[in-house]
């Protein structure tokens, strides 16, 4: 993608990862529907689009091993975003922006890619019953059984120049409600969105790299995300872990940034491997990088320290690759790492908003 | 120009001819002459004897059939154009009947004009070069503003200003009437006395060849 | 000594301000014409790269219809993207009311190709405005401008660097304003693609792709439009090197003495070149500055109408506001440069190849012996003869304009033996010693005038020629419209819906109703138009066949054959009865071939049922309607109550002619201004070339002064004689140039536009160009003659004082 109609398009589109940098979601919300406290989630409606929100994602990760044991990341996102408020309106005249953002990780290196759509055309959108989340040739489509929940079981394809997916996933636990019931606080100020989870999936398929097929299998986790200004004014970004530990137990994690050091705002869930969630209160958590690494110019934290006394969690966090880097949009690093110390395990770590 | 003793303009055994029509004219055969430093020579002739051939050959501006003629020296028969056209600017003047001043160029100009293409500008000399000639008033005009007795003036101005060791005038004052051809005459003589400089000046007019030191006579292309 | 001696060269030009005038200006003409028509060539040029350049097209494979479609759904779009192809679309249409035209380019930035938008689209934060109606619309600032106050388009925004005479919309935008829903007329395919894709033949067969546009295709249509442009400008250009010509040859001449003084005096030859030829590229450089100048502002002043000329016959969009390229300004500089190189050579080299000795006397410095005079003959005659070859055997447009280059050369250098010829036997015929003198004296004096006649004979023959076949296409286009167009009104009916209703509606209040419906595809590898003709009367009484036999039409309806326009049948080199590929893949025989004038398309001809069982998605909203001229305003009043129809959908025949003949007089604008500019060249170099000789010709007068000859009676009759050579330069040119003429037509025309035009002759016309020469030379005469006779008595006396 050219960077001028990055710009334009970046100027444009305020996705999470777009031009106006990632403070920009702390825009005011005029005329966009607001997360209020106390509303119950009901699926499979809200696993479909909610057009009358700003934004919105369908965001998947999964650590994944090949038959020799070599460790492999992909991701596999899709985010709305409504350009105006109120009618979505149809055709090529929709309001509903759709990108995708593909990628696929190992020790020899990152590959991405990046697709643009607008809802309307048929190019891009997503159905809840029977689910399919789709742009261009990108599928993440449900095989769940009759009265199952639609994420129960998924199959996922992507593809960009150098690189290809396509892998089935089944969850073998719940789905995780984050927050109060979904709501999910960002900032001390309110700002909110509604986030939930399915985190417990198990996958198998098939990585196509330029050196052949490769079967792999692994675990993945699902977040799902609506919200019309998740971002507090003052708050430039974050860092954002979601940890597959070796016992069967899972931790999201995450910390929003303010402009001046000290004053991020930090949350996350304690998920238990029959998957009973706890929020984490702001102080629960310790989070600390430890190393950067120079990144597409940037200082980036590739390993961190994360610490839950109340758990006894205190655990090193390591980069499968310090140049997970996504140059996209608005480019932001998201990639596989390695858990070592406390509770050993795999997870995914995002990173936004390093200038 | 340091040559001793050695003679100014040598010239040995040179002839000459012309093609004219289907005839071949022999102008000049087999001619011989030399000219010491500070020496006036008048070569003398009717029309049509070959005198202004001869001074064409001594200025390089044309080149002998055979024989000989040196310049300060150096010998011209071999010489190149580039080296001829040296010759003629640091070592040779020429003063012409037909004055062939610049017409596009100021009196000043045209007498500062050779002195300054050879390098030798003084503007001192030239300035009492104008005044001796009486061309003082005259500097901002142009020559087709002048009359014929102040043009050849210029003329000789502009020979003198650059000091060349050899003059070589071809009737000076043919384009006069006597009694200003007279006085440019005399003013020429006291001036090339004043340089030390040789002369070598062509005239049809016995009078004025017997006040140079020597006279020499072409008849038949032969030196008499 | 450079310094020195180049000061005394160059106070030549101070001692001789008029002749450095003359120089500068003649050099400083020909460069601004040829760098004009340069300026513009390179402005339209650059309009065409710009519009080729939208999304890369000039870089990006593409697809289109296949099979004699007219676009692609909008789902195809969808299929593809779906199945993995990375491929954006594209709808092209061209918008108009109420006399507005403009290029709509729909797009998608969401799948545009990166960096491919125009500049200014980028900085704009404004994609939600972009997209939703009623939009935006980007276009160059010239374009939005035109578009001021127009009803129905979305706000426009000026943006730079966008090529003019088009709108960039979001696609859904465009498909409303183009009533193209749901339409897309190409795909373009992105450089980057994913690393599986299923073929293109499983998921789109009804696709085709196609290689990029290398060159656009009007940059195609139009290169003949510019090199016609181009020719016009290097014949002005050679017409002002014969002013340099003679000015630096005069130079030269009158400083003979000057050189043989400097090189007695010392300066070498080599240097005095050195130094002379450094003198000519000085002037030259100055002049082509000057000439760049005066360039550019010719340019500005005609490429308002150029593009005019470009939009109407072309669809060519090109921006009416000039750019300096550097391409043309310093072409132009080297053009002159050159320019003054050839022209100062021959004096150069004669200086370089003189002996120090040779006559300083000034020469007549063109001084033409009957050795020069056969010469030139020989040459003439040669050229002929290469004239006579480029005619018989050389083709297209480079042919032409070979045969038209060797034609007016080779006339213009016949010139001075003609006029000798012709002056000679009148010398002969003369009584009385004035009159014989004044023969004598005019053939003597020809060698001086002739570069000037020379140039004269030019400009009147391009005029001549020019002119004739200007006229001849008016009276051919006319009469050709007149039987072109012979239905009253044509209507466009806004959808399909409509157009039933309206063809219900008209049917039984006209004489009849004719559907123009048409296909655009390929045919024969260049882009043509199919249309369908009803069976009816009014095709074989109206369209004049070119070849064809009476059952033509018949054919036609039958559905047996095809008729194809003039400049497609020459194009492809077709005779009847040879298949005609139709896009999609059918063929029709060839049964006649129809005059066509002003169409840069191929166009072929079928019956319309044919059409429609070819093509069943053809267009079918256009109908040409017949009735009573008295009833077409009565009928137009209706559709607007019945069916609210626009008025813009709406136009009758009297409006089409109008619109046609603008178009049309507009094209040969800019050759009619450039004729002018020529002439006044070919002026100045009579005046030049007469001052100068003004100068030179005093001995010669003197003597006949002295015998009792009045000043005032010798300047009358040196007007009398520049009159006079005018006249027979004139009565040369009209031969010349009605074989220019005849080439324009019957080889340029047909290399150029695809047309054969029937010349017709305007003896009017020269009459009063013949008046316009003898002005011309009487002006650049007056002037000379006036000083003659003004001239003190003392001057001429000096002529005897000096012994020359």
């Amino acid at each position: 993608m050219n960077a001028r109609l990055l710009i334009l398009l970046g100027a444009l589109l305020p996705l999470p990862a777009l031009a106006q940098g990632f403070a920009g979601l702390g825009q005011t919300t005029n005329g966009y529907a607001l997360p209020e406290r106390g509303t119950a989630l009901h699926f499979p409606d809200d696993h479909g689009a909610h057009p009358d929100f700003r934004i919105e994602w369908w965001y998947l990760t999964a650590n994944l091993t090949g038959p020799d044991g070599t460790p492999y990341g992909i991701q596999w996102t899709l985010f709305r975003n409504a350009l105006a408020p109120g009618d979505p309106g149809t055709g090529w005249s929709t309001a509903q922006a759709w990108m995708g953002h593909a990628a696929l990780t190992d020790e020899t290196g990152h590959r991405s890619a990046m697709r643009l759509a607008r809802g309307g055309t048929g190019q891009a959108g997503v159905t809840a019953a029977p689910f399919t989340a789709w742009i261009d040739e990108w599928r993440m489509a449900g095989q769940a059984a009759q009265g199952d929940d639609p994420l129960s079981a998924l199959s996922l394809s992507a593809q960009g120049a150098d690189f290809a997916y396509d892998l089935d996933l089944s969850a073998d636990g719940p789905l995780v409600l984050h927050g109060d019931a979904g709501f999910s606080v960002k900032a001390e100020t309110g700002q909110a969105s509604y986030y939930y989870s399915q985190p417990f999936y198990r996958v198998s398929g098939t990585l196509t790299l330029p050196g052949g097929a490769v079967p792999v299998t692994g675990q993945a986790w699902l977040d799902r995300e609506w919200s019309s200004q998740p971002l507090a004014e003052g708050q430039d970004g974050w860092d954002w872990f979601s940890l597959h530990f070796e016992d069967g137990a899972k931790l999201m994690a995450f910390r929003l940034r303010g402009r001046d050091a000290g004053s991020a705002f930090r949350s996350g869930t304690w998920i238990a491997a029959d998957g009973s969630a706890t929020p984490l209160s702001p102080d629960a958590l310790d989070m600390e990088p430890l190393a950067e690494t120079r990144v597409a110019g940037r200082a980036i934290p590739t390993q961190w320290r994360l610490a839950l006394p109340a758990r006894g969690v205190d655990i090193t966090v390591q980069a499968l690759r310090d140049d997970a880097w996504m140059d996209t949009l608005v480019p932001y690093w998201e990639g596989p790492v390695r858990v070592t110390g406390s509770h050993p395990g795999t997870g995914y770590l995002e990173m936004t908003g390093y200038e | 120009m340091e040559q001793g003793r050695a003679m100014l303009l040598k010239v040995e055994q040179v002839e000459k001819s012309y093609q004219s029509g289907a005839a071949r004219v022999a102008v000049l055969r087999g001619i011989d002459l030399a000219l010491a430093a500070g020496e006036t020579v008048a070569l003398t002739g009717e029309s049509g004897s070959g005198k202004s051939t001869c001074l064409h050959l001594c200025a390089g501006l044309d080149r002998a059939d055979a024989g000989r003629i040196a310049v300060a020296g150096q010998d011209l028969s071999g010489a190149s154009d580039a080296t001829l056209a040296r010759l003629r600017r640091d070592t040779v003047g020429l003063v012409f009947q037909q004055f062939n001043l610049i017409p596009s160029l100021t009196v000043a100009a045209n007498l500062a004009f050779q002195a300054r293409l050879s390098g030798r500008h003084d503007a001192d000399w030239a300035a009492r070069l104008a005044d001796r000639l009486g061309l003082s008033a005259l500097l901002d005009r142009y020559p087709e503003q002048l009359s014929g007795g102040q043009q050849q003036r210029v003329a000789i101005g502009r020979t003198l200003a650059a000091r060349p060791a050899l003059i070589l005038a071809d009737e000076p004052t043919g384009n006069l009437d006597e009694a200003t051809g007279d006085s440019v005459l005399d003013l020429m003589l006291e001036l090339v006395a004043e340089t030390g400089a040789g002369l070598l000046m062509v005239t049809h007019s016995t009078r004025l060849a017997a006040r140079l030191n020597r006279q020499v006579h072409l008849r038949g292309g032969r030196l008499a | 000594m450079w310094r020195v001696a180049l000061s005394a060269l160059l106070s030549h030009w101070r001692r001789h301000p008029l002749q450095l005038a003359t120089l500068l200006l003649g050099l400083a003409l020909a460069t601004a014409l040829w760098s004009g028509v340069q300026a513009i060539n390179a402005e339209a040029r650059a309009s065409y790269a710009r519009a080729a350049q939208v999304l890369d097209q000039d870089r990006l494979d593409s697809l289109v219809p296949a099979r004699g479609l007219t676009h692609i759904g909008q789902d195809v779009f969808v299929t593809l993207r779906r199945a993995g192809w990375q491929v954006t679309p594209v709808l092209e249409g061209q918008w108009s009311r109420a006399g507005n035209s403009v290029l709509v380019y729909g797009l998608d930035p969401f799948t545009a190709p990166a960096g491919s938008l125009p500049d200014a689209m980028q900085g704009e934060g404004r994609i939600a405005d972009f997209i939703a109606p009623p939009g935006l619309a980007y276009a160059a600032p010239q374009t939005v401008e035109a578009l001021q106050g127009v009803a129905g388009l979305p706000p426009l925004v000026a943006t730079r660097g966008m090529a003019p005479g088009m709108l960039f919309t979001d696609i859904g935008i465009a498909q409303t304003l183009l009533r193209a829903e749901g339409r897309i007329s190409r795909l373009l395919i992105l450089p980057d693609q994913p690393l599986t894709r299923p073929a293109l033949t499983d998921i789109a067969p009804a696709l085709e792709r196609r290689a990029p546009l290398q060159q656009a295709d009007t940059a195609q249509l139009t290169g003949s439009f510019h090199l016609n442009l181009t020719a016009f400008g290097f014949l002005s250009f050679a017409v002002g090197l014969f002013i340099v010509h003679s000015a630096i040859g005069l130079a030269f001449e009158q400083r003979r003495a000057m050189f043989r003084t400097l090189r007695a005096l010392g300066v070498p030859l080599r240097v005095l070149v050195g130094l002379l030829a450094a003198e000519v590229m000085l002037l030259a450089l100055a002049a082509g500055l000057v000439g760049v100048a005066l360039g550019y502002a010719i340019a500005a002043a005609l490429l308002p109408d150029v593009a005019a000329t470009l939009r109407g016959l072309y669809g060519a969009s090109v921006s009416g506001s000039l750019a300096l390229r550097p391409a043309w300004w310093l072409g132009g500089l080297a053009m002159a440069l050159a320019g003054a190189g050839v022209a100062g050579g021959q004096s150069l080299w004669r200086l370089w190849s003189l002996p120090l000795l040779a006559p300083a006397q000034p020469t007549a410095w063109a001084r033409a012996s009957a050795r020069a005079l056969r010469w030139q003959g020989a040459a003439a005659g040669a050229l002929a003869v290469i004239a006579v070859l480029a005619g018989v055997y050389g083709s297209g447009i480079v042919g032409g304009f070979l045969l038209l280059g060797a034609l007016l050369i080779s006339a213009a250098l016949a010139l001075p033996g003609l006029l000798a010829l012709m002056l000679g036997g009148a010398a002969r015929l003369a009584r009385g010693p004035l009159a014989q003198w004044f023969w004598a004296d005019t053939r003597q004096q020809l060698p001086g005038l002739s570069l000037a006649l020379m140039a004269l004979l030019l400009a009147l023959s391009a005029n001549i020629g020019v002119g004739t076949m200007v006229s001849s296409f008016r009276l051919t286009f006319t009469a050709w419209l007149d039987q072109r167009l012979p239905s009253e009104l044509y209507v466009t009916a806004r959808d399909m819906a409509e157009a039933q209703r309206l063809h219900a509606w008209l049917e039984p209040r006209s004489d009849a109703l004719l559907p123009i419906w048409k296909v655009e595809g390929t045919v024969l590898g260049g882009p043509a138009e199919v249309y369908g003709v009803a069976d009816h009367r009014t095709y074989p009484d109206n369209w004049p066949l070119i070849v064809g036999r009476d059952d033509v039409w018949q054919t036609l309806a039958r559905g047996q054959g095809a008729i194809v326009n003039e400049q497609l049948w020459r194009r492809a080199g077709l005779s009847l009865g040879d298949a005609i590929p139709l896009p999609g893949g059918a063929a029709r025989p060839l049964v006649g071939v129809y005059a066509d004038y002003g169409n840069p398309k191929g166009q072929v001809i079928i019956g319309v049922d044919d059409l429609t069982g070819l093509y069943p998605d053809v267009d079918r909203r256009r109908y040409a309607i017949r009735t009573d001229p008295a009833q077409v305003p009565g009928l137009k009043t209706a559709l607007v109550d019945e069916f609210g129809l626009p008025a813009d959908n709406m136009i009758d025949q009297g409006r089409v002619k109008e619109i046609s003949l603008m178009v049309f007089e507009r094209t040969f604008l800019v050759t009619g201004a450039l004729n002018v500019l020529t002439m006044g060249v070919a002026g100045f170099a009579m005046f030049t070339s007469l001052l100068t000789l003004s100068t030179m010709r005093l001995p010669q007068l003197a003597p006949v002064w002295a015998l009792g000859l009045t000043r005032a009676r010798l300047a009358r009759l040196e007007l009398g004689r520049a009159l006079l050579l005018a006249a027979l330069t004139m009565i040369v040119a009209v031969p010349v140039g009605l074989l220019l003429a005849w080439v324009l037509l019957a080889v340029v025309n047909v290399a150029a536009f695809g047309w054969k035009l029937p010349m017709h002759v305007f003896p009017t016309d020269w009459l009063w160009l013949g008046v316009l020469a003898l002005a011309a030379a009487g002006l650049a005469a007056a002037w000379p003659a006036w000083r003659l006779a003004r001239l003190s008595p003392t001057a001429l006396l000096k002529v005897f004082a000096d012994e020359r």
